[in-house]
């Protein structure tokens, strides 16, 4: 059944009569069972892939390296549950390794993302340092290279 | 200066029949904007981890020939892979070779056992280097035709009524270029019955052994009697999509084995060595990515069959390969003409079927290998060829 999930976690404009083709299936079930993924938040939304580059849209994306003090019983899920509530974060997870937390900041300029750090994230009371790397330059975005000028090298009929 | 007074072309080549696919790729090269349905490869590149291990290997300097049979690693990843998947026994050592893809082993497996004027039945359509590769190797290839109401597999009556007294070999390959039959055991076995009873040996090219649907492939050798007379052949290039790599292999008892070492040995030394590197950590690594494609072509597959039938152009159900051949015979046009106009006029490329053979007319060969984009094109474009008002997509 997750070949549903598959087909519209890369495709997801791809609609339930396709899929259900696709994968051999009645459409009605198809129909039913995403509706069902998006009522239980198994899928929690759609959107577009963008090159914001090419795009001509300045906006930068900064990794927050946060490292917090957990809480008894909570861990760091307050924490993080707070964090996330801040519309500039783009996303937030617990890590292992050198520190807890990372959050990837969306910015309009440096200038933004900067004063986000300083004045929200770094006096949370539980967190105790952060370490920002900002991004110059994307390569692959959510499993999309972003070099996809990938023309088809094929010679146009083969054996 | 004296004109040469006497043809400098050898007579069998000279003789040997223009590929149809040429001359239509030549059509298509010249117009702009064509989806291409005329594609006998995968439209993914070679996974990543499978370059990446050349990259290295490069690197590292392994830049020199190879043993004639091909580097002993990949002949046991390939020994071990046959024995997991289909209890096929081959032994690394004497029993595999590995060559310049299919097209190579099957060259010189056709040289290795044919004597001049040997016959060698060949189904009728499939892949287009069959005859011209018998004929090459001095033997003379006799088609056995398949049909639509067979499900374009070989009937074991049509085999016995092409056997002669010449007859030396059958040259088989399922899945099926380009109709994407398949044949079950019990029906390849009635295969391998008429091979043991006429002493045949079968070439039993197996290229498209990892891209079945439905149901499981069978290894042509792993009959009963059959390892003793089976050249199986296979490589790379559709289950990996390592087409450019130019890497196969041959398994066949040992005499067999021997002299076509003899051949290769002369004309090729041995397969180029990063193709077999890659090769081998494709054996190694590669399952995943095998499973990937498939599942992506099977999803396309349905889609496409479908998407012909709502059209008006009946679809044989292919199970094999990545090719629906559709019959055309509705449209009153006969299969060149089909394909011609309809590149011509709506931009869509497909090869004519009797490319593949005589049978093949009234068919054309579409490949599922491309992006689902391009396939809600090519549809909506033969809808619009086909007349149809409005199309389903």
């Amino acid at each position: 059944m997750h070949s549903i999930l598959e087909i519209l976690a890369s495709e997801g404009r791809c609609t339930a009569e396709e899929i259900a083709l696709r994968l051999g299936m009645d459409a009605n079930a198809v129909e039913a069972r995403i509706r069902e993924y998006e009522r239980n938040h198994v899928i929690l939304g759609y959107h577009a892939v963008v090159n914001w580059h090419k795009a001509d849209d300045q906006r930068l994306f900064a990794f927050i390296e946060v490292k917090a003090s957990p809480e008894r019983g909570l861990g760091f899920d307050r924490l993080a549950e707070h964090i996330a509530g801040f519309p500039e974060v783009h996303s937030v997870h617990l890590v292992s390794g050198t520190h807890d937390l990372n959050v990837v900041i969306q910015g309009r300029d440096f200038r933004e993302v900067a004063l986000f750090v300083a004045e929200k994230l770094a006096p949370l009371e539980q967190v105790q340092s952060t370490a920002t790397s900002f991004v110059l330059k994307s390569y692959k975005v959510e499993g999309q290279l972003i070099n996809t000028e990938g023309e088809d090298h094929r010679l146009a009929v083969t054996p | 200066m004296t004109t040469p007074r006497r043809p400098r072309i050898a007579r069998n080549i000279a003789d040997l029949p223009p590929s149809g696919i040429r001359e239509f790729f030549d059509l298509v090269s010249t117009l702009e904007n064509v989806i291409s349905l005329g594609v006998g490869e995968p439209d993914f590149a070679t996974p990543w981890h499978i370059c990446d291990e050349v990259y290295d290997s490069l690197r590292r300097g392994r830049t020199q020939y190879t043993s004639n049979l091909g580097m002993i690693d990949l002949r046991r990843e390939i020994s071990r892979v046959l024995a997991t998947r289909y209890g096929a026994e081959y032994d690394p050592e004497n029993q595999i070779i590995v060559t310049v893809g299919v097209s190579e082993g099957l060259d010189v497996a056709l040289r290795a056992v044919l004597n001049p004027g040997d016959e060698v039945i060949v189904p009728d359509p499939s892949f287009v280097a069959y005859g011209p590769s018998v004929k090459l190797a001095g033997g003379v290839a006799v088609p056995a035709p398949m049909t639509e109401a067979d499900a374009f597999k070989l009937r074991p009556d049509v085999v016995r009524s092409r056997i002669t007294d010449r007859t030396r070999a059958l040259l088989i390959g399922f899945p099926n270029n380009p109709t994407g039959s398949v044949m079950t055991r019990e029906e390849l076995a009635e295969i391998a019955r008429i091979a043991e009873e006429f002493d045949l040996l079968v070439l039993s090219d197996e290229i498209y052994d990892r891209l079945t649907y439905e149901g499981e492939h069978t290894c042509f050798a792993t009959l009963p009697g059959m390892a003793e007379r089976t050249i199986l052949l296979n490589g790379f290039s559709k289950s990996y999509a390592m087409t450019g790599w130019r890497i196969g292999y041959a398994c066949a008892p040992r005499d067999i084995i021997a002299a076509m070492v003899a051949i290769h040995s002369y004309t090729m030394m041995s397969a180029p060595t990063p193709a077999q590197i890659a090769a081998t950590q494709a054996l190694r690594h590669g399952e995943p990515d095998v499973e990937r494609m498939r599942s992506q072509y099977d999803q396309r597959r349905r889609f496409l069959v479908q998407g012909l039938r709502d059209i008006g152009l009946g679809c044989f159900e292919p199970l094999g390969a990545f090719y629906v051949f559709p019959n055309i015979t509705s449209t009153g046009l006969d299969s060149q003409t089909f394909a011609r106009r309809l590149v011509q006029e709506e931009g869509v490329a497909v090869v004519p079927g009797p490319v593949f053979g005589a049978s093949g007319e009234g068919y054309v060969r579409a490949t599922y290998a491309t992006s689902m984009d391009n396939l809600k094109e090519a549809l909506t474009r033969l809808a619009r060829f086909l007349g149809k008002r409005g199309t389903p997509y």
